[in-house]
């Protein structure tokens, strides 16, 4: 049992970015009518925000220390924090510690930037062309991003520390009745759970209690008469996009403590969040939130040792399994609208 | 009718040059750069450095890289040297090899196989290089193995742990300088028996590829000798980069130690899950549950940060070492790139080196001459004490470093991962050493060395 409940709560876990990507796959897909291929890249652009507001907290001036030598036998150059500077070490290095939280700060307006300057800049030029050419064009910015940030960062996965506060694991068997260290799983990964809620909340809020959102909602149903209502959908489209990309890039942002940002994280997860966007219908909101949570619990149990002694190498098909499964039984995913994709 | 054209004279000279052929060792018999593939011409000879400049072995490749041009430039008399004074034979003078110039072309192995073999095929056939040097993958060094045996080339593998390399995979000519899995099991076992005792229930996450496979099985198989019990072994996919499925069940396993067979960005993420579910430091059967990391990476522990603290694992060579060599060499590298070369980079340069000496000592740069001269080739002054290149599967012995991951010595940031790795043990040559005909080496053969065209 505590095995189980292990894997729900991994499942959860991943879920989650399943769910923040696809959710932000299929805004663009609903409003635009364009499959995205760049945004596993958002994603990896939001974790190196992470990084840069480390390395921004962290910017230093070089201090000479004689008393010292480097591996050569120089004075040992040593590098110190200007913010230690201003609040003191110990403020710095509290500061510093929370640079993952802290970057949501920073992740929001940049992604809403980027997210514009792809929709402005490249996307607008394709909303007539066929589907294919707007995943070729995507897939090539997704790459052509991916080098910038290999380029500018390197290619090693780059250390992103939770707060301290949230650094360690919580035995959480204790509070369910089982025995100690039966159910231990990390805290950053249960805040993450409840930040990708807060965030799918509020998304799914923003949609349906502003006007904002209602026009937006009634262009995903009829784009032509809203359009004859005199209402500029096309502005609020683009906005649009710009919103799922800072969805995305606050789901990357928050999840290097759990997995180290590096140039290629978006790849990872491209493929799985299309296939959870199908398998939860496309074009429909609701469908990608519970596909991805669907898909992050079965992967999780696929991954049992249990499991995979019976079906060798199942945790690394299960996705696509189900996505057959699903496609065979219900052509328009489990939560699909009828018209979508169909013309 | 023909007149024959033979003379008394004219057979006997004939005769003559024919027996003094036949009578010179195989290797001479290619003085005239003719008859094997690539022979230099001019007064300039090609290495091809294939290493990952792109990929998520980047850091690494361009590391071996960097260490590659610094061995090309002491080889043509550029700078201070480095090893070159400290190597035991004393065949380099700075001249280039065999007074031609070295020169170099790069290819990026991107860490596959398939990339990997095309570069080195158009670096063999356009860019003319009589050996190819680097790599930071098993199943990369595998491939381009291969290949460099098909084309008539030297392959001086890069980083390569892998125990098939010169194992079941092994071929004429292709000659490792790095250590192997079997090695670091063999070091790592009699450290950890002392630091955790006999008594002891061993969970395996391993790396599903060639790598991966052998050394957990050489983990297994030391570990067991000493009492340990290998209570599961898991097979992770390659870049898998959320290992929170196969970690979480381990608490629950009952064991007390976890196996780490991953290596690159696998471990850094692998070893960041694990402490981030509280392995370390949570008591299981009494003991404090511990993690290991069989083989270390400078890039590695930089990525890892202070996750790395009290892991243990081993090495082929640190920068911290104190030989003479090491430090020729760390001062060298350090001079011009400003921090301290990683053990990639160490093997990189160091086989460079070999191979230019081996084709000194055999006047020829053909392949089968360059064999002849590294089998069994005894040497120092490289960082690693006395060395043997074994002539029956080409594989260097040499002592072997046991490291336990430590906080910064330094406390210098641009230090971590170079002084976050303590070097424990400088565990014996022989008792890393492993028989010729070892199970776990078996099933291959080198074959004859192939000169090519």
């Amino acid at each position: 049992m505590d095995a189980i409940i292990l894997q729900i709560l991994n499942g959860l876990d991943k879920g989650s970015a399943y769910a923040l990507i696809a959710l932000g796959l299929t805004l663009i897909f609903g409003t635009l009518g364009v499959v995205n291929f760049a945004h596993g890249a958002l994603f990896m652009i939001g974790a190196f925000c992470a990084v840069t507001m480390q390395r921004l907290l962290t910017l230093s001036h070089t201090v000479i220390d004689p008393s010292q030598t480097d591996f050569l036998g120089n004075p040992l150059q040593t590098k110190v924090p200007y913010l230690a500077s201003i609040i003191g070490a110990d403020g710095a290095q509290a500061l510093i510690a929370w640079a993952v939280p802290l970057s949501i700060i920073l992740v929001i307006p940049v992604m809403l930037f980027v997210g514009w300057a792809i929709e402005r800049g490249l996307i607008k030029h394709f909303y007539k062309r066929p589907h294919a050419d707007q995943i070729l064009v995507t897939f090539g910015l997704a790459i052509v991003l991916q080098e910038i940030i290999r380029a500018v960062y390197g290619a090693n996965p780059i250390q992103s520390p939770a707060p301290p506060m949230f650094s360690g694991s919580i035995d959480l068997g204790q509070y369910l009745g089982f025995q100690a260290n039966a159910i231990v799983y990390p805290i950053w990964r249960l805040v993450y759970f409840g930040f990708s809620t807060l965030i799918i909340g509020a998304v799914f809020a923003f949609l349906q209690f502003t006007t904002f959102g209602m026009v937006v909602r009634a262009g995903m149903a009829d784009r032509e008469t809203v359009g004859m209502l005199g209402i500029d959908i096309d502005k609020r489209f683009t906005l649009m996009f710009g919103l799922a990309a800072a969805v995305a890039g606050l789901a990357g942002a928050m999840y290097a403590p759990i997995v180290s940002p590096n140039y290629h994280m978006g790849m990872d997860f491209l493929v799985l969040s299309f296939v959870v966007v199908v398998v939860g219908g496309m074009g429909s909101l609701p469908g990608a939130v519970f596909a991805g949570f669907l898909l992050g619990i079965l992967q999780g149990f696929a991954s049992m040792n249990e499991v995979k002694a019976i079906l060798p190498g199942i945790d690394q098909i299960v996705i696509y399994l189900v996505a057959i499964i699903i496609l065979l039984t219900r052509p328009r995913g489990l939560m699909g609208r009828v018209g979508v994709m169909e013309d | 009718m023909k007149k024959a054209n033979f003379s008394r004279r004219g057979v006997l000279k004939t005769g003559a040059v024919a027996g003094a052929g036949l009578m010179l060792p195989t290797y001479l018999r290619a003085e005239s750069h003719t008859g094997f593939t690539n022979a230099p011409t001019g007064d300039t000879v090609t290495f091809g450095f294939n290493v990952p400049q792109t990929g998520p072995d980047a850091e690494e490749g361009l590391d071996e890289l960097r260490a590659q041009e610094l061995a090309v430039q002491h080889l043509n008399g550029e700078g201070d040297g480095g090893m070159l004074s400290t190597f035991s034979q004393k065949n380099l003078d700075g001249t280039g090899i065999l007074g031609k110039k070295v020169n170099f072309v790069t290819g990026d192995t991107q860490t596959k196989s398939d990339v990997a073999r095309a570069a080195a095929q158009s670096m063999i056939q356009k860019d003319g290089c009589i050996m190819i040097n680097g790599g930071s993958s098993s199943g990369v060094a595998v491939a381009v193995q291969g290949l460099c045996q098909e084309a008539g080339v030297i392959f001086m593998a890069g980083l390569t742990h892998s125990n098939d390399t010169t194992g079941k995979d092994r071929k004429a000519n292709g000659f490792r300088h790095f250590f192997n899995a079997y090695m670091s099991a063999a070091a790592l076992a009699p450290v950890l028996e002392k630091a955790y005792g006999t008594d002891r229930q061993a969970y395996h996450l391993t790396a599903d590829y060639t790598w991966g496979w052998t050394q957990q099985e050489s983990m297994a198989a030391a570990t067991e000798a000493m009492g340990w019990t290998t209570t599961q072994n898991v097979l992770t996919p390659v870049g898998a980069g959320d290992f929170s499925s196969y970690i979480a069940p381990v608490l629950n396993s009952g064991a007390d130690i976890l196996v780490l067979n991953h290596y690159g960005g696998d471990m850094v993420n692998s070893l960041t899950q694990a402490v981030q579910f509280g392995l370390k430091g949570k008591q299981i059967n009494g003991k404090d549950f511990q993690i290991i990391v069989p083989l270390y990476s400078e890039l590695m522990a930089k990525g890892a940060g202070s996750n790395i603290e009290g892991v243990y694992g081993s090495m082929n060579w640190n920068w911290q070492l104190q030989d003479d060599a090491t430090k020729a060499f760390v001062k060298s590298f350090g001079e011009k790139y400003g921090f301290p070369p990683s053990n990639a980079a160490h093997t990189c340069y160091v086989q460079t080196l070999l191979y230019a000496d081996a084709v000194t000592r055999a006047g020829s740069f053909n392949p089968c001459a360059v064999v002849e001269a590294l089998e069994d080739f005894e040497f120092d002054g490289m960082g690693n004490g006395p060395t043997t290149y074994r002539g029956s599967d080409h594989q260097c012995f040499k002592d072997v470093l046991v490291m336990e991951g430590t906080a910064s010595a330094s406390g210098n940031a641009n230090m971590v991962g170079y002084d976050t790795l303590k070097i424990v043990e400088q565990t014996p040559r022989a008792q890393v050493e492993y028989p010729e005909d070892h199970p776990m080496f078996a099933g291959g053969a080198l074959g004859d060395c192939n000169p090519g065209a």
